[in-house]
């Protein structure tokens, strides 16, 4: 029986870790992703959960073990944040590359410098072209269910690719929100045993990673383009099996109040239901404003959102991150998605949020308000960063 | 009538207290022991630079009234050896906990020990990652409670002087924060020592790690300390390892010399090269 119970959203994520039954867990200490891994720890060490839990000494090994474990036929779970996903860079090509379906929870923190521990998405937005399917939640619900989801559709043999589960840290690791923890019959029903589409086995011996010299290498890199672009299909299949298990519908683009909208807002991540309060506010008072809320980061979901938008004619993009010297990341992905339509929104670029700063309804109303402008008539401004102090 | 200060304020920012550290914290005396031991030796603020990592004591660069590097985690002992392969003329200490130093930076450590690069590690062991809320570190020792090791630590913790001393280092010392005069001296000999200079600062973590493992405050650590300790100078790094609440050997343990980095290629480079080379070691980059 699903339980309704309040958790903070990184014990939650913890928790259906272990009701995913997990083999490995390796992971180093950073805030905030802290609590997930901690928590795990203690599963292992009461026995609640039968795992490796392997406490290393920096996150380059962390993601090293689990490229390890992956490849040996173990389920695998890891956590990190900003610094610690940097410090994976390198190996995180590898895992795709490898096809090795880690999952990853990404409590989203800033980068340095200047050092911060606070939240906004330049971690992930720096780790765009690793390869892996990248997905955000919204909420403690949704970090949880996506995890579940996380490794079905990792370990699906059509996909074979690891999933990093993105979730704002503070903002949602640190939050106590109420849940709906499915039982552990119905993940593992939803969830079937880990059957790798290739491991080390000494009975069979393979290479793994080894040198792709000129003659191989663009099409090694074809190959991984091509089942990240094409892991779409079985996303949609199973987001929609996870609906029919649990009864909650998750989709790579979802709108809200986008019916009869005259000007868009497009969110990622927990800011998307604080954009839904200040868009029941301006509701009320008239203002025909939707919002666009991306959930799959990769691969990307052109002909959602190209659906999703329709015939909208102003479309507003939060970023929360920069691209020092270009455009911001998901302004860029969102122009280079229309600018080949015939049918193509006015886009204004916002940058909020960055290291931390607070995103209050205020800001929204100063976005709408900027948005219904250009709807007017108004010229598109150039992009902006919301709340900046000057 | 004009207000009282301390004779260690001038190497302080005291616009940046009171600090973060939590009370009954050991890193404030090593600051402390720092500041005292840059004013024995008549050091100006100029002539020196401290780097540290990530963590409580990474903290330290941010207290200090001197050029000062807050580095990413594990990362000031590189960085260090870059500033004072630029600047040769600057004494380069690097201020940073066991976290930081022997875990994520731990490869660091050990080549720069071998390389013999002419830093000054001041590394303040307490026994767990106390900033990101008390796991299991690179010292813990075995049987201790962490986070991540709720009924004790499994793993067998590092021996910090040993693995200094094994490693190249050309002075390694321990003391503990209640050794104050002994670290202040040691502080000032290793600062004027050429070469990779070790001090093994054990201190309490009063809030995180004495807490979990029921070691109680502060001041119970300073008792521990007092009657635990045993001086040992030169004793073998070997035998110096620390179990939970066990005796804690301290001392200095390794003095000997051996040429710097910057020596070492100097000769190696001006012993093929003749004339034609123009040393490094002694000119920087003011050549």
């Amino acid at each position: 029986m699903e339980k309704r119970i309040g958790l903070e959203a990184s014990i939650a994520v913890a928790e259906v870790v272990g009701l995913c039954d997990a083999d490995v867990i390796s992971a180093y200490p950073i805030t905030p992703q802290t609590h997930i891994v901690e928590h795990l720890s203690e599963m292992v060490a009461d026995g609640e959960l039968q795992a490796a839990f392997v406490p290393v000494e920096s996150e380059h090994s962390a993601m090293s073990v689990c490229c390890g474990t992956v490849a040996a036929g173990a389920r695998t779970f890891t956590a990190t944040s900003s610094q610690g996903l940097a410090l994976m860079h390198e190996i995180l090509f590898i895992v795709s590359a490898l096809r090795l379906p880690v999952v990853m929870a990404v409590a989203n923190r800033s980068l340095s410098g200047p050092i911060s521990i606070w939240n906004d998405h330049s971690d992930v937005m720096a780790e765009r072209d690793i390869g892996w399917v990248q997905i955000f939640a919204e909420n403690a619900q949704e970090a949880l269910d996506l995890t579940i989801w996380g490794f079905r559709l990792a370990e699906d043999q059509r996909v074979s690719l690891p999933v990093a589960v993105n979730f704002d840290g503070f903002i949602l690791t640190h939050t106590i929100e109420p849940v709906l923890m499915p039982d552990r019959e119905s993940v593992q029903a939803f969830l079937p045993a880990f059957e790798p589409l290739m491991r080390l086995d000494v009975d069979q011996p393979i290479t793994m990673g080894p040198v792709g010299i000129p003659d191989i290498y663009t099409e090694a890199k074809k190959a991984h383009q091509e089942v990240l672009t094409q892991s779409y299909g079985p996303i949609v299949e199973t987001l929609d099996a996870f609906a029919k298990s649990f009864g909650r519908q998750y989709l790579p683009v979802e709108t809200y109040c986008a019916d009869d909208a005259e000007v868009l807002l497009l969110t990622m991540g927990a800011l998307g239901e604080t954009a839904m309060t200040a868009v029941d506010q301006r509701r009320e008072k008239g203002d025909k404003i939707g919002l666009v809320r991306l959930r799959l980061w990769r691969p990307f979901p052109f002909d959602d959102l190209i659906r999703a938008v329709g015939k909208v004619p102003v479309l507003g993009v939060m970023d929360r991150a920069i691209s020092p010297g270009g455009p911001s990341p998901v302004a860029s992905e969102v122009k280079a998605t229309f600018y080949q339509q015939e049918q193509r929104p006015k886009v204004v670029e916002f940058t909020v949020g960055l290291g931390g700063r607070d995103t209050p309804l205020s800001d929204f109303d100063g976005m709408f308000d900027t948005l219904l402008a250009v709807h007017r008539g108004g010229e598109i401004p150039k992009p902006t960063i919301i709340g900046l102090r000057e | 009538m004009s207000k009282a200060t301390n004779p260690v304020e001038s190497y302080l920012r005291m616009d940046r207290m009171p600090s973060i550290w939590c009370p009954g914290c050991g890193i404030g005396i090593v600051v402390n022991c720092f500041a005292r031991a840059l004013q024995q030796m008549g050091v100006d603020h100029d002539e020196l630079a401290v780097v540290s990592g990530i963590g409580c004591t990474g903290r330290i660069a941010g207290y200090v009234d001197i050029d000062s590097f807050h580095t990413t985690h594990g990362r000031p002992i590189p960085f260090a050896t870059g500033l004072k392969v630029a600047r040769p003329d600057l004494k380069v200490i690097v201020m940073s906990g066991e976290g930081d130093l022997v875990s994520i930076g731990g490869n660091h450590l050990i080549h720069a020990a071998r390389r013999n690069s002419d830093v000054k590690v001041i590394c303040v062991n307490n026994f767990t990652y106390a900033m990101t809320g008390g796991q299991a570190g690179p010292t813990a020792p075995r049987h201790s409670i962490a986070t991540t090791a709720p009924y004790g630590s499994f793993d067998k913790p590092f021996n910090l002087p040993f693995l200094a001393d094994s490693t190249g280092a050309v002075y390694v010392a321990r003391w503990t924060t209640y050794h104050v005069r002994q670290l202040t001296r040691s502080m000032a000999e290793a600062m004027s020592k050429p070469g990779f200079c070790f001090i093994e600062v054990i201190s309490p973590c009063p809030t995180i790690f004495s807490r979990r493992n029921r070691l109680g405050d502060g001041l119970d650590a300073m008792r521990y300390y007092k009657n635990s300790s045993k001086v040992v100078n030169g004793a073998n790094t070997r035998m110096v390892g620390l179990d939970l609440n066990g005796p804690i050997i301290v001392g200095k343990f390794i003095d000997r010399d051996r040429p710097t980095l910057l020596e070492a290629m100097d000769e190696e480079i001006g012993s093929k090269l003749g004339k034609r080379y123009v040393p490094y070691a002694t000119t920087g980059v003011q050549r």
